[in-house]
């Protein structure tokens, strides 16, 4: 196929597919104004069956907990998978290892970077917490709040040296609670097949409306999905480091 | 649809096009995280601040430096 014959062909589709975007954009229901009983049904639902006010709190924990229960699973075997992969072309590495690591111990972060992480770590760190406790209340969750605890732990990286977020962030440590997180969910999933009847049920008191300490089962699958995620992202990170800065156990 | 929509809409566009015209990957990454960003805003302005938290982290925080980590690694073994 020659140049222009596929320049044609690209823009001829591209073309097409502008048309199509643009009918389906015109058949979109009004902003605020959705088709079906569902979005206005599910509002009520929540607040008085679920007392949570964090309507997609419920929604994702409640109403379809068991595909949260899924997507869990899909981040803990990503990051397993991950690990595996990167982990298993370390041992060809060994060679140019000890040049390499004299070259990262000696380029220094630039002082400003370094002083602007520090100072970022502990509110990240509370914000993390904060994001991760009030997700059936506000805006958030575990998802949410566990990415920012993973981005509080990837500033000690990018503000320190890396032998310092050795002992900040110990791998085996992040393992276990990434697998701890995972074995949570399902835990809590089976709990309401024993106490309640159906997995994911609520078997827990509901507590009052608004209180941090209410919503039944769903901020202590927010906490699972939390240290999960947390645990997740900085594995996976930590094994990208590794293989970037060829930092090693006897490093 | 009042002005604040149009205006995010716009601002998601316009970063969306940048990123695909830069062309060198470490500059796209940055360009990149600014469309996350510009994305981001367009969820909170629509009334999604839970898309919008996802986005951030996402957008600004885990892909960037994963894909960083990637092209040093990439840059590493072609010297």
């Amino acid at each position: 196929m020659n140049p222009a014959l596929r320049r044609g062909v690209a823009l001829a589709s591209l073309a097409a597919l502008g048309v199509a975007v643009l009918v389906a954009c015109l058949g979109l229901p009004d902003f605020g104004h959705p088709r079906g009983p569902y979005a206005t049904a599910v509002i009520p639902l929540s607040l008085n069956e679920r007392h949570a006010t964090s309507v997609v709190g419920a929604i994702t924990f409640d109403i379809r907990g068991i595909d949260t229960l899924g997507e869990e699973l899909i981040l803990f075997s990503a990051a397993v998978g991950a690990t595996v992969l990167l982990r298993s072309q370390r041992a060809e590495e060994d060679a140019r290892d000890a040049i390499e690591r004299h070259h990262a111990l000696a380029e220094r972060t630039p002082a400003p970077v370094r002083g602007l992480g520090a100072a970022l770590t502990g509110p990240l760190l509370v914000f993390g917490v904060y994001i991760v406790a009030h997700g059936h209340l506000t805006p958030g969750g575990g998802f949410q709040g566990g990415v920012v605890l993973a981005a509080a732990f990837l500033l000690v990286y990018a503000s320190g040296h890396f032998i310092r977020a050795r002992r900040v962030k110990p791998v085996s440590l992040v393992e276990a609670g990434e697998a701890a997180g995972a074995g949570a969910y399902v835990l809590i999933a089976l709990g309401g097949l024993v106490f309640a009847g159906a997995a994911m049920e609520n078997f827990l008191p509901y507590g009052t409306t608004g209180q941090l300490l209410s919503a039944g089962t769903i901020p202590v699958l927010n906490v699972a999905v939390g240290v999960e995620v947390c645990g997740a992202i900085v594995l996976i990170l930590s094994e990208l480091l590794d293989q970037a800065m060829l930092r090693h156990e006897d490093a | 649809m009042n002005v604040l929509l149009l205006v995010t809409l716009a601002l998601v566009a316009l970063s969306g096009t940048a990123t695909v015209l830069v062309r060198d990957p470490a500059r796209q990454l940055v360009v990149a995280g600014v469309f996350g960003l510009a994305l981001a805003i367009m969820f909170f302005a629509f009334g999604a601040p839970d898309v919008a938290l996802s986005q951030i982290v996402v957008s600004a925080i885990a892909v960037p430096v994963m894909a960083l980590l990637t092209l040093a690694r990439f840059d590493r073994d072609n010297r």
